[in-house]
């Protein structure tokens, strides 16, 4: 998978640290205002970059490229230590002092998430990205300058964190801005929900309706198990109350479940629970716990083998899906379930988890499966990863 | 920083003692279920217990860290500290249960004619006249009929057409739909035509004329040949083969789906359980409904002849409903309409269109009946009740307001009688979030609204069927339960069959 960062050379001042990358045909169609622009050059195409800054593009970008040439006319970005990170139509971010060029949005990407804030008031046993309880309000306005310079046509948004409601009003803008930049795409915004039982939260995010799928964690049909996943006496019930209060103004919910032995017991009792008491629900995901953040620090409290779980969870999911709730899995490699739960087993949520083990060398399930975590060690592998043979999976 | 606290362990977020509240809740023991007790809930969610379960529950001392204390927090039979945020969601369900109300009366019938070309043994109201005008609806008649239904809210309308034999009024039948069709261009309401027929009289003009009205046809098929024509006389006898070439004639003309069957069984049928169900797979319908005798019109005169008591009925349905598992099992997909309409009371959040078996009753709150001498009923049992010489439930005229009849006193006895959550036996029975109130019937049978449960007849026939569902349910085999889900979401379930023996 492609780094998001890398390291490069700059040279001449940038009058903005965030740019899109164009080629020069793109750039010169003029649908991103030119002065927010890098534009992209081969080597060997040669350019006057001096017509480019007469026409108020904000540098050129030479990927491999060792230094600036005498006659270049406006800043330059080259020398990339690793010249496979950065594309035409990315949106990257160059820090002038330390040369770190990170790419903020990647044209083409299976998904792409715009990560909104570190902090968060849970506390999940497996989360994959512990909260951090720092001022991180720079972050909104840079997403601010970002969201104009994605790809219109681009299908879906994430919006991840950190939990996005804690950033209040910033929230709505946020929703605003791509609104008004993104008429076509479809927003995924990842959220506890416990703030939307505020009936106040819930309205100031009115204008998501339509475009946007809330993607709400629940983990239970109870709330002393639900809470205590999430580390927070009272959630359980916030969340419900959230998720009403959403669905009463006409939002669409995906509702995220992760199996693990904390939430494996009431796993079929909860997908009854979604089916009685919130049917209205578009999607409901059951993820594999992914073995990073807390989930390491947990994971004698975390750990089922999901070659132990794929019956139950084929029930689960076939209950839902049965009574017309579209239901997926993510993260469970097909080796591990039953062949009932391939149907509805998903490859993959974003590009990244796609790493697959010396295992699966040879396997003819690999263009259907979503691989596992391989770099995590014997403690995270699953005693039922197997390579299909070609006549199996033909069967 | 925030990665070094330590992470609470779930007792901590139990209560450290049984504090909870429980909600109302009714149960039952079902006879074939041992040690188990039935628990059912005001929104219809229900739970077997252990007997030792079940009377902690009731007494308030069930441990916080048992399995049942979960299943049955999930389900909202208890609730512990603040009870806002599960009773918000038991409330949503109880709007969603009872969201038949919203609209008013959605069904609506229009009795065309009396006359009939048949002398069914267990006929209830018709007349073996076919030329007598005066048993036929007067075009006046049927216009305040169809401004008296525009004056109802609901936003979706289904309009019935019932005989007699509706078809031997068909200029009638076409006059109605026409001036509706004019109307709705301006009302815009969801409009579904229904008719139940012989289809004997269904010809070409008249095979156009409902395909291009989209009708929903069902007629009368009672079983195989034999059994058929032995329950529907007619001159010239052959109703078993003209029925098939009618059924025939509508599929080739309308669609295979636009056909449905309804069977009435007399004390024959009863013998023949297996033999109806095949006939109906034979032809290839894809569902049967198994209706016992009801007790109006005719049919309560010749009671003697041809009826029988609902003990009679339950082991019929029972042996009827086990072949039809079995058949399912096999691949064959055919379902019994009533237990269909039975378990999605019971399996599912959302209530069904049928009006037959509702609480409030279904009579006059979600059906009205505009017969052909301009009477407006409750409900088809209620113009056979009038047939009968009872006109309480007669509501008024169509030249009444929808208002007028919604006060009337025939309304006004329903809704004092047609609440099932409020009748004597009802109130606390188990079965109640999935049963019906039927003050019709109990008046057809007992001459009074609110019935004698113990003797009552809808009484004994539910509380029959429920007690074969449950113990269905209890024993849970995982070929009965899809096909169960199959018939309560009215589509083919896809779970592999392969991973329920994991
Ligand atoms: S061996 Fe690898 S690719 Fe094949 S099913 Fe298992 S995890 Fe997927
Ligand atoms: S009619 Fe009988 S089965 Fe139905 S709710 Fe009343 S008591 Fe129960």
């Amino acid at each position: 998978m492609l780094p998001l960062h890398t390291r490069a050379v700059i040279s001449g001042a940038l009058s903005r640290p965030l740019l899109k990358v164009l080629d020069l045909a793109e750039a010169l169609r003029g649908d991103v205002p030119h002065e927010q622009v890098a534009v992209h050059l081969d080597d060997g195409i040669d350019v006057d970059t001096g017509v480019l800054r007469d026409l108020g593009f904000a540098a050129v970008m030479r990927p491999s490229a060792t230094g600036m040439r005498p006659d270049d006319a406006l800043p330059v970005i080259c020398g990339l230590s690793n010249i496979d990170v950065v594309n035409p139509g990315d949106v990257i971010r160059v820090r002038h002092d330390s040369g770190q060029l990170s790419v903020l949005y990647r044209r083409g990407a299976n998904a792409n998430s715009l990560f909104l804030t570190e902090q968060c008031n849970s506390r999940c046993l497996m989360c994959s990205q512990p909260p951090r309880d720092e001022d991180d309000l720079w972050r909104v306005r840079e997403l601010l300058e970002l969201i104009p310079l994605i790809d219109r046509d681009l299908p879906q948004l994430g919006f991840t964190g950190g939990e996005p409601t804690l950033l209040g009003p910033l929230l709505p803008e946020l929703i605003r801005a791509c609104k008004a930049a993104l008429p076509r795409t479809g927003l995924h915004i990842l959220t506890n929900g416990r703030n939307f039982a505020d009936t106040a939260m819930a309205d100031s995010v009115h204008e998501a309706v339509g475009c946007t799928t809330w993607a709400i964690p629940l983990y239970a049909d109870v709330p002393s198990r639900h809470d205590h996943v999430v580390q927070a006496a009272g959630a359980f019930d916030a969340t419900d109350n959230g998720i009403y209060n959403l669905a009463e103004r006409g939002h669409a919910i995906e509702i995220r479940f992760v199996v693990h032995a904390q939430t494996l017991p009431r796993m079929q009792r909860f997908a009854e629970f979604i089916w009685r008491n919130m049917p209205f629900v578009s999607h409901v995901a059951f993820m594999g716990l992914e073995p990073m953040g807390f989930a390491k620090v947990n994971r004698d409290l975390l750990w089922v083998d999901p070659v132990d779980y794929g019956p139950a969870l084929a029930d689960a999911v076939w209950h839902l899906q049965d009574r017309g709730i579209t239901t997926s899995i993510y993260n469970v490699p097909l080796c591990v379930l039953p062949e009932a739960a391939w149907p509805l087993a998903r490859q993959s949520i974003s590009d990244w988890k796609n790493i697959y083990d010396p295992a699966c060398e040879g396997c003819s399930m690999r263009p259907r499966c979503c691989g596992f975590f391989a770099s995590h060690g014997p403690a995270w592998r699953s005693r039922g990863i197997r390579a299909f043979r070609f006549e199996e999976a033909a069967e | 920083m925030a990665g070094r606290l330590p992470f609470a362990p779930l007792a901590d977020f139990r209560p450290k003692e049984p504090g909870y509240q429980p909600m109302p809740f009714r149960f039952a023991r079902i006879p074939g279920v041992d040690g188990k007790v039935l628990v059912t809930s005001e929104v219809g969610e229900f739970e077997f217990l252990d007997e030792t379960d079940f009377r902690a529950f009731a007494s308030g001392t069930l441990s916080p860290a048992t399995d049942a204390y979960a299943d049955l927090q999930g389900k909202h039979f208890l609730v512990e500290g603040d009870p806002s945020t599960p009773l918000r969601m038991v409330t949503a369900k109880y709007r969603t249960r009872k969201s038949f109300l919203k609209g008013g009366p959605a069904l609506h019938v229009f009795v065309v004619t009396l006359r009939c070309d048949h002398s069914c043994r267990y006929c209830q109201v018709s007349r073996q006249t076919a030329d007598q005008a005066r048993f036929d609806m007067s075009a006046e008649t049927a216009a305040a009929a169809i401004d008296l239904m525009f004056q109802t809210p609901s936003p979706s309308l289904t309009v019935e057409f019932q005989g007699g034999e509706p078809l031997l009024a068909f200029p009638r039948i076409r006059q109605i739909v026409e001036a509706i069709e004019e109307r709705n261009r301006v009302d815009g309401r969801a409009i579904t035509y229904s008719m139940t027929s012989t289809l004997h009289q269904a010809d070409g003009e008249v095979l156009e004329f409902l395909r291009r009205h989209d009708f929903q046809l069902s007629t009368s098929l009672d079983g195989p040949e034999t059994l058929h024509d032995a329950n529907r006389p007619r001159p010239g006898r052959a109703s078993h083969r003209r029925t098939l070439e009618g059924i025939g004639r509508v599929r080739a003309a309308l669609g295979e789906r636009s056909l449905s069957a309804l069977t009435t069984l007399t004390r024959e049928s009863l013998k023949h359980p297996e033999a109806i169900v095949d006939e109906y797979v034979r032809l290839g319908f894809p569902s049967v409904f198994l209706r016992p005798l009801s007790p109006f019109g005719f049919a309560a005169k010749a009671a003697q002849r041809i009826g029988y008591g609902m003990e009679e009925f339950l082991p019929f349905y029972a042996r009827a409903l086990a072949y039809i598992l079995e058949l399912n099992r096999k691949g064959v997909a055919i379902q019994e309409a009533y237990t269909g309409f039975l378990l999605s009371h019971i399996l599912t959040p959302f209530p069904t269109g049928y009006v037959d078996l509702r609480s409030p009753t279904g009579a006059g709150l979600g059906a009205r009946v505009y017969n052909y001498d301009g009477g407006v009923y409750a409900s088809d049992e209620g113009r056979m009740l009038a047939e009968m010489g009872d006109h309480s439930l007669r509501l008024g005229t169509v030249h009444d307001s929808h208002a007028d009849l919604m006060q009337s006193e025939g309304m006004q006895l329903l809704l004092a009688t047609g609440v099932a959550e409020a009748l004597p036996g009802c109130s606390d029975c188990a079965f109640l979030p999935y049963c019906g109130a039927d003050p019709v019937f109990n008046m057809a049978r007992e001459g009074d609204p609110v019935g004698h449960r113990p003797t009552n007849a809808h009484c004994v026939k539910h509380t029959g069927l429920f007690r074969i569902l449950f113990r269905y349910l209890a024993e849970a085999d995982p070929h009965v339960m899809r096909t169960f889900t199959s018939w309560v979401t009215q589509r083919p379930v896809q779970r592999l069959p392969d991973a329920e023996a994991a």
